[in-house]
């Protein structure tokens, strides 16, 4: 067997590709595709809609090692119709996941996604649904499913809800986690409720720093393709279950946070209430710093 | 959507082993090209799916330079373009070609 070789490029998580990241993220020359292009599985929605189609429909799905043991790995194309779950799409992280779970095998989720693909919304809804089924039956089955943050396209809608039902997230400055995006909320809620094109207000709300300090996310990496190899690494050396225990700490860690945040405006509020004296500098923090800033953070070890 | 389909004498071969090779993406200004090794070894076929309609004669001229210069000898190209201008085809085609010629790892 090939001895474990890190990838020593630099790249940049949010700039690169699905496939580029899925090269970076596993040992050189790992990687095997299953349902790859040349089968063209495509949606069989878009071309009613004369929209085009991409052979993969958006999505990386395969094995390969990590650090020499094999892990599943998925990967989202955040510019391909930003990254949105159709039926197709959907369905190939499905089989990922029943696979993990017949295997027993770790799985990594390169999420890159605004949702669900409008165009097939049904389809798209029911496969947010089957996966988030097929996630939590991985973890009962003792795998561990890792969810990697950090694409143009952030982890929005229904990839959001799966990124709920993960056993860790990492994620990047530059990811962004929220049910709904920025231009849902001001279309819904109006421009005094949420201004979509402040885009401060965006990061500060969504983005990658403030979900790690409200326990949204398990750990902090800079934009680096090595960095969330690293955490990958780290993360998939402890098992953790999925049982009744797990899930009603978690429900105690929302109650609790919602009562500690509820009344908040602002997330720099929330950031003032955990304490960090220099709470309006976040954004500005480079890695080191803002990670050190955040030792009084929200977690949630017990609870995921 | 508007398809159009290219069978081209190709005088020069395409290099490396690899059975096949995927380059760009599909979204607007841009394309995905997946290369196949499944033609005769002294032509190319190129399918093309764009959602630009009536620049077939735009097509034909950029995959006759591109053959011409590349190449792409005994691969069957298969593009989704989404309205990407002839200078970001001719460069995902170069791209092609040089991704399929890589060693195999």
């Amino acid at each position: 067997m090939i001895a474990a070789t890190a990838n020593t490029d630099s790249l940049s998580w949010y700039e690169a590709s699905a496939r580029q990241r899925i090269d970076a993220l596993v040992d050189p020359g790992s990687f095997a595709e299953f349902i790859g292009p040349e089968q063209r599985e495509m949606s069989p929605h878009l071309s009613i809609f004369d929209l085009p189609e991409q052979f993969d429909d958006g999505i990386v799905v395969g094995r390969g090692r990590l650090e020499g043991s094999p892990v599943l790995v998925a990967a989202q194309e955040g510019r391909f119709m930003g990254g949105a779950f159709g039926e197709v799409h959907g369905a190939k992280l499905t089989g990922l996941l029943r696979a993990a779970r017949a295997l027993q095998q770790d799985v990594l989720i390169l999420f890159d996604t605004g949702g669900v693909r409008l165009q097939e919304a049904n389809a798209g809804e029911l496969a947010i649904a089957e996966i988030m089924r097929a996630v939590i039956e991985a973890r009962r089955a003792g795998a561990n499913v890792i969810g990697l943050i950090g694409g143009r396209a952030g982890c929005y809608g229904g990839g959001s809800l799966i990124a709920g039902t993960c056993s860790r997230l990492i994620v990047s400055e530059q990811g962004r986690i929220s049910v709904s995006g920025p231009e849902v909320i001001e279309t819904n809620k109006g421009i005094e409720e949420f201004d979509s094109r402040d885009r401060a207000l965006v990061w500060r709300t969504m983005g990658g720093k403030h979900r790690y300090l409200i326990g949204g996310a398990d750990t902090f990496v800079d934009d680096e393709a090595l960095a969330f190899r690293q955490a990958a690494m780290d993360a998939l050396k402890v098992t953790r279950g999925c049982g009744v225990a797990v899930l009603e700490a978690e429900q105690t860690r929302l109650e609790r946070r919602l009562q500690r945040f509820g009344a908040a405006r602002d997330a720099v509020e929330i950031w003032q209430a955990l304490g960090i004296d220099t709470s309006t500098d976040i954004p500005a923090l480079p890695t080191d710093a803002f990670l050190a800033a955040a030792n009084n953070r929200e977690n949630a070890d017990d609870a995921r | 959507m508007e398809t159009l389909s290219f069978r081209l004498s190709a005088p020069t071969r395409a290099g490396g082993t690899r059975m096949q090779a995927i380059v760009g993406v599909v979204a607007s200004g841009n394309l995905e090209v997946l290369l196949e090794r499944a033609a005769p070894a002294d032509s190319c076929m190129i399918d093309i799916t764009t959602a630009a309609h009536g620049f077939g004669a735009v097509w034909d001229a950029v995959v006759r330079d591109f053959v011409a210069r590349r190449p792409a000898g005994g691969l069957r190209i298969s593009i989704n373009d989404g309205g990407a201008r002839p200078d970001t085809v001719a460069l995902r085609l170069a791209q092609g070609v040089r991704k399929i010629e890589e060693p195999e790892r």
